[in-house]
């Protein structure tokens, strides 16, 4: 089937179990949100799907992207995109460099790549911001376009963790709203992780408790 | 420094013994005269680089060789490189540890600026290359009758296997606008009463310095009973009798040094740098020039002036060898001929540069070489041709290795 | 899976074997002559008469205990200073923009500051010539033993001012480890004074984190050669100076002299260390019991002030010898008693130029060569922890300040050995080599930290964009941390450009640098042209650091507008 699949995967930290055993078939397009206390292992479950769980834990079970099993792959190979909560874009380079980076290699003509990078800043509402540096965006236009540039690398799944605690309520409504409609179009499979029930109830999708 | 290590690695490379080298030294090599005549050696020598170790204390010097390099460069397309040595044991101990080592050519020393006791050892060990001097056209300008220490240094003959580039003769630096002229000690007894009527204001270079040790041996010469015995290698017998007065007029003498005798300046140029900073008003040279050089390079006061002693004092010669297993001996060759060259000894006499005294017999220059060793005589500071006095022969080496040890000894204990 | 991954697995075992062989090798070469262990004369046997001959030498016992005082008191002053710094830095604000001198001191070479303070200070120097002879009436220069002084005083007062500055820094790297401000705050809550409460809840803390760089120079200040020659008292002078002396005696017999004089000094730098370890026990329990007593004030406010005090004064003397070095390059004329030169000329910055051109070039090539691979291993080490998901442990850290410990003279001798072996005695690729030894350490000390502190997450973000491991190194890592780059190269820069031994055993006195130009020259010389040497000694290293500042903005604000084109990996 395609979506995102987690097929027993259990976490232990010192022979200490932290998260699961827990299986879970997303759905493309479907947005499925795991909410637990602080220390309860969700961001943890997030890095070991995303391929950068730390040495300190141990884990079993498998991860399926479309069928296909990434659980031994490197996190480049997953083509699994990941939001934190903060933007992270990248300060060294531009907007449109950052757009740039995510954009698939594919496309090779720097013209075309531009091309692609400004249609999408259009979309977004961020038209001829190409050649701004990320220090001068609001934070409701950083996160956007951290999404972008996400989204840009063509992901299979997409992972959110904590992706809104950072902004104030107003914004947050409205970046969530535009997070979850590109997901949503793109039919990405997306596994979020929150403490906010707020978040959960705008995502619209099943709730999974751990911890 | 490197050298000794250099020294014990190549025999545990080859597994030739130092026990061996020193059973060796006994016997010397052969000497291998040079019978190539001089176009040919100026024809192989092109493109060569000559690695000069020579002492890098003085930048006067140091100049003088940056010349030289410019010059050979030019004239005979050989490339000079000034090793800066801080004693020239180093460049001894290169070459010995290189023979130690089977490394009978492609040395990495080409060149070295000796005499005395490290002379001496390069010629005992069979360390040198040649007899080359006579393979030298220059040689035949160097006076070798009224100059005898261009052929035999410290009582050793140098037999041809080093070339004579300059001549020193002990001198006194003395600044004569704060000591008068008619008070400058004459012998080494009044040096020594000067010192205790001056207190602190007379030093000499750390014994272990070439000129330090001849500050002793000065002394040396002219308290000895019987000079000639200077003449022979210190015997264990009479040596502690030998030069008993020299420690009786040195331990007088040494509570009246600066900083009480209790430490020394490095070197002649450490030496005369307080001179200049007005600590002490008299200083020992190897070269009576030096007080007009001194000025003109702005290293010294211009009232700077030099005095002798008036029963002579000690010269020598300094010179250029080339070890046995030179890699570019004939490019070394071809700088030491250089060095006797009219040109360069007009250049290193005039004070403006080196101020050392020429080797050459000036009666066997054209007129027109000869007019250029004619500034010296213009400056102030130079010593007139009647000032100086005679040059008394350097004692044996052993005699300088000794007094060293002894003086060592005395001012640590 | 390409086989890069493996090159950089092995990055850290390159590292270690690239420093601690020469290291081993070196040290095993020395001390085996010392015992009479010389397969080369044919003696394999054990024997002790190296040690007889060395405990004969006249003055070897002075020597020990100058080397010995003269190294923990100059240590023991640097750190106070240090310390007197960063305590009044922490309550005054003044005083903390001062820290911003800090990086031009620190890479100052050694040598040019021990130049400059000579004739700052000696009795004949300026400081003397400004009062007189107005004020003292010194027509002549006093009959006073300043520089070179039989105790050593003038070597401790050179050591401590440079080492100042070194120290310095780490207190204020450790005290932004430990929360410094957070807990000064609560001591002074508790109604302690700044400075007490800075000895009472910083100083503790920070002095676990600044241990090893204290050992550092504490084994620096006992086992240097370079500021020796020039400052302290030469009949007898410190070991190391003995050391090198004999080894460079053509007399054969006193190889395994030196070689017991070096391995001596190995002796003398661990029970430096271990006498400074028992001070550090018993100070901890008078500073235990002394917090205990709840005192609000006390005489540690004035001793960090009057410490303070001297590493400003540290600071100032610095930039004072390398400015009257400066002014000696182009002085004519320059006699006792005048305060200034009668007149300047730049005649001597002209008849030296071409010797200094080609030794600015070859120092340059030297330094940059050996940052270069220092910053490329540090790099992949640090690269290596972060992808293996390695914690830094205390033991790595010993093994990285080993080159800062162990006494140069004690392994440069017996690790030429290995070098004429390799016939590499007098090459670049050996200079580069023993240089890489000391600049490495300092590289990865100052690249660590920010290195370690990029938030993970970017390089997350980054694979979850599909980039390899390398692509994110050098697009995100690498552009991202240019300016702690370039500062680390900086650094280790001039901690190359300083370097006096190891040029001069690993270039078999061929290469010839800055640095070895100028402590041939400073046994007294012509001072101006000692003046040029000093001077382009520390202007070298300041240039790197100003270039090492101001590059990495530079070319930031390029990338900026080029990086869109750059799409494909």
């Amino acid at each position: 089937m395609r979506g995102l699949v987690l097929d027993d995967v259990a976490i232990t930290l010192d022979a200490r179990p932290l998260v699961g055993p827990l299986s879970l078939d997303v759905a493309p397009g479907e947005v499925v949100t795991v909410m637990g206390p602080s220390g309860s292992g969700k961001s943890t479950l997030l890095a070991y799907v995303g391929g950068f769980l730390a040495k300190a834990f141990a884990a079993r079970g498998r991860v399926l992207v479309d069928d296909l099993d990434v659980t031994g792959m490197p996190p480049e190979k997953r083509a699994v995109g990941i939001l934190f909560q903060d933007d992270l874009l990248f300060p060294h380079l531009t907007v449109g460099g950052n757009l740039a980076f995510g954009l698939r290699a594919g496309v090779r003509e720097a013209s075309r790549r531009r091309a692609i990078v400004e249609e999408a800043l259009a979309q977004a509402g961020l038209a001829g911001f190409a050649d701004r540096d990320p220090a001068t965006l609001s934070g409701g236009q950083r996160a956007r376009v951290a999404l972008l540039r996400t989204l840009l690398a063509e992901p299979r799944a997409l992972l959110l963790d904590e992706p809104f605690g950072k902004l104030d309520a107003a914004l947050r409504q409205d970046v969530r709203a535009f997070v979850f409609a590109r997901a949503r179009d793109r039919g990405l499979p997306t596994l979020m992780v929150t403490h906010d029930a707020e978040d959960a109830r705008a995502a619209g999708g099943r709730v999974v408790e751990v911890g | 420094m490197n050298s000794p290590a250099r020294r014990i690695a190549r025999s545990l490379a080859t597994g030739i013994g130092v026990a061996a080298l020193v059973v060796a030294s006994a016997a010397s090599a052969q000497d291998v005269p040079e019978t190539r005549d001089f176009p040919q050696i100026l024809e192989e020598a092109r493109g060569q680089t000559v690695y000069w170790n020579a002492w890098g204390g003085d930048p006067a010097t140091n100049d003088f060789i940056a010349w030289v390099g410019e010059e050979v460069e030019e004239r005979y397309g050989v490339s000079l490189v000034h090793v800066k040595l801080s004693d020239t044991a180093e460049a001894v101990s290169r070459v010995v540890a290189e023979k130690a080592a089977g490394r009978d050519d492609g040395g990495a020393v080409d060149l070295i600026w000796i005499n005395g006791p490290n002379f001496l050892a390069m010629k005992d060990q069979g360390l040198l290359y040649g007899p080359f001097v006579e393979a030298l056209p220059n040689f035949d300008l160097v006076d070798v009758e009224d100059k005898p220490s261009n052929v035999v240094d410290f009582t050793v003959p140098v037999d041809g296997l080093a070339a004579p580039w300059r001549v020193a003769q002990v001198a006194y630096l003395y600044d004569a606008e704060r000591v008068a002229a008619d008070t400058v000690p004459a012998s080494i007894a009044e040096l020594g009463e000067w010192a205790a009527a001056n207190p602190g204001r007379l030093t000499h270079p750390t014994a272990r310095d070439f000129l330090g040790a001849t500050f002793l041996k000065q002394a040396l010469v002219e308290l000895v009973a019987d000079p000639a015995a200077l003449q022979a290698p210190a015997a264990d017998a009479t040596y502690e009798e030998t030069v008993a007065p020299v420690w009786d007029w040195y331990e007088a003498l040494r509570p009246h040094l600066w900083r009480a005798g209790a430490e020394f300046p490095e070197s002649g140029p450490a030496q005369n740098q307080l001179l200049a900073d007005g600590e002490t008003d008299i200083a020992i040279t190897f070269n009576p020039a030096e007080a007009a050089a001194g000025a003109i390079q702005g290293r010294l006061p211009e009232t700077t002036r030099v005095f002798f002693l008036e029963d002579g004092t000690i010269g020598n010669t300094s010179f250029v060898a080339i070890p046995y297993n030179a890699a570019n001996a004939e490019g070394a060759m071809v700088v030491a001929d250089f060095l006797m060259s009219p040109q360069a000894q007009a250049r290193a006499q005039d004070p403006a540069n080196l101020g050392a005294f020429t080797v050459l017999d000036l009666s066997a220059l054209s007129a027109e070489e000869r007019a250029a060793f004619d500034v010296t005589d213009a400056h102030p500071a130079m010593p007139a041709p009647e000032e100086f006095v005679r040059v008394l022969p350097e004692p044996h080496p052993s005699w300088m290795t000794r007094l060293v040890e002894d003086w060592e000894r005395r001012i640590s204990g | 899976m390409t086989t890069r991954p493996d090159v950089l697995r092995a990055a850290p075992a390159l590292t270690l074997a690239l420093f601690l062989v020469p290291i081993g090798a070196g040290l095993l070469g020395t001390l085996a002559p010392a015992f009479g262990v010389l397969p080369a004369i044919g003696e394999s046997g054990f024997t002790l008469d190296a040690w007889r001959t060395l405990a004969e030498q006249p003055g070897i016992d002075a020597s020990i205990r100058l080397t010995l005082t003269s190294g923990l008191l100059s240590t023991a002053l640097a750190l106070v200073f240090a310390c007197g710094f960063a305590a009044l830095a922490s309550s005054r604000p003044g005083i903390a923009r001062l820290e911003r001198a800090l990086a031009p001191l620190l890479a100052t070479p050694h040598v040019a500051v021990a130049i400059g303070l000579a004739f700052l200070v000696a009795s004949s120097g300026l400081l003397v010539r400004v009062v007189s002879p107005w004020l003292t009436g010194w027509e002549r220069p006093p009959a006073l033993a300043i520089v070179r002084d039989p105790y050593g005083l003038s070597y401790v007062a050179g050591l401590a001012i440079k080492e100042t500055a070194f120290l310095v820094l780490m207190v204020l790297a450790a005290q932004g480890q430990v929360r410094a401000a957070q807990a000064l705050a609560a001591a002074r809550a508790l109604g302690y004074a700044p400075l007490v409460a800075w000895a009472k809840v910083v100083l503790p803390a920070i002095y676990r984190q600044i241990r090893l760089p204290v050992y550092a120079v504490l084994a620096f200040s006992l086992s240097n050669v370079e500021v020796a020659l020039v400052l302290a008292p030469g009949t007898p002078p410190p070991l190391a100076v003995l050391a090198m002396r004999w080894f460079s005696s053509w007399d054969l017999s006193l190889y395994p002299v030196a070689a017991a004089a070096a391995t001596l000094q190995l002796a003398v730098v661990v029970a430096g260390i271990g006498a400074w370890r028992v001070a550090e026990a018993f100070v901890k329990r008078i500073h235990r019991a002394w917090c205990e007593r709840g005192r609000r004030t006390g005489l540690a406010g004035p001793v960090l002030a009057l410490g303070g005090a001297g590493g400003v004064v540290s600071g100032v003397a610095i930039l004072a010898a390398i400015g009257v070095m400066a002014l000696w390059s182009i002085a004519e004329n320059w006699r006792y008693p005048d305060a200034l030169p009668r007149a300047l000329s730049l005649r001597t910055w002209e008849r030296a130029l071409p010797t200094m051109s080609d030794l600015v070039s070859t120092t340059a090539a030297i330094a940059a060569a050996a940052s270069l691979l220092a910053v490329i291993l540090a790099l992949a080490c640090l690269e290596n922890e972060a992808r293996r998901d390695l914690k830094p442990g205390a033991r790595a850290l010993w093994l990285l300040y080993v080159p800062l410990l162990v006494p140069q003279i004690a392994f440069l001798f017996g690790a030429q050995v290995a070098l004429v072996r390799l016939d590499l005695d007098g090459t670049l690729t050996a200079v580069i080599w023993a240089h890489l030894l000391f600049v490495l350490p300092y590289v990865f000390l100052s690249l660590a930290d920010p290195f370690r502190a990029l938030d993970p997450r970017y390089a997350r973000i980054a694979a979850g964009l599909g980039a390899s491991p390398w692509r994110t190194f050098f697009t995100v890592k690498l552009p991202m941390l240019a300016r702690p780059v370039a500062t680390a190269f900086a650094v280790g820069f001039s901690v190359s450009v300083a370097l006096y031994l190891p040029t001069l055993f690993a270039g078999a006195g061929r290469i010839m640098t800055l640095t070895t130009e100028a402590v041939t020259l400073s046994s007294g010389a012509d001072r101006r042209v000692v003046g040029v040497t000093a001077f382009l000694q520390a202007a070298l290293p300041l240039l790197v650091y100003a270039a090492a500042l101001a590059g990495p903005g530079l070319i930031a604000a390029r990338r900026r507008r080029v990086t869109l084109r750059e799409g494909t990996p």
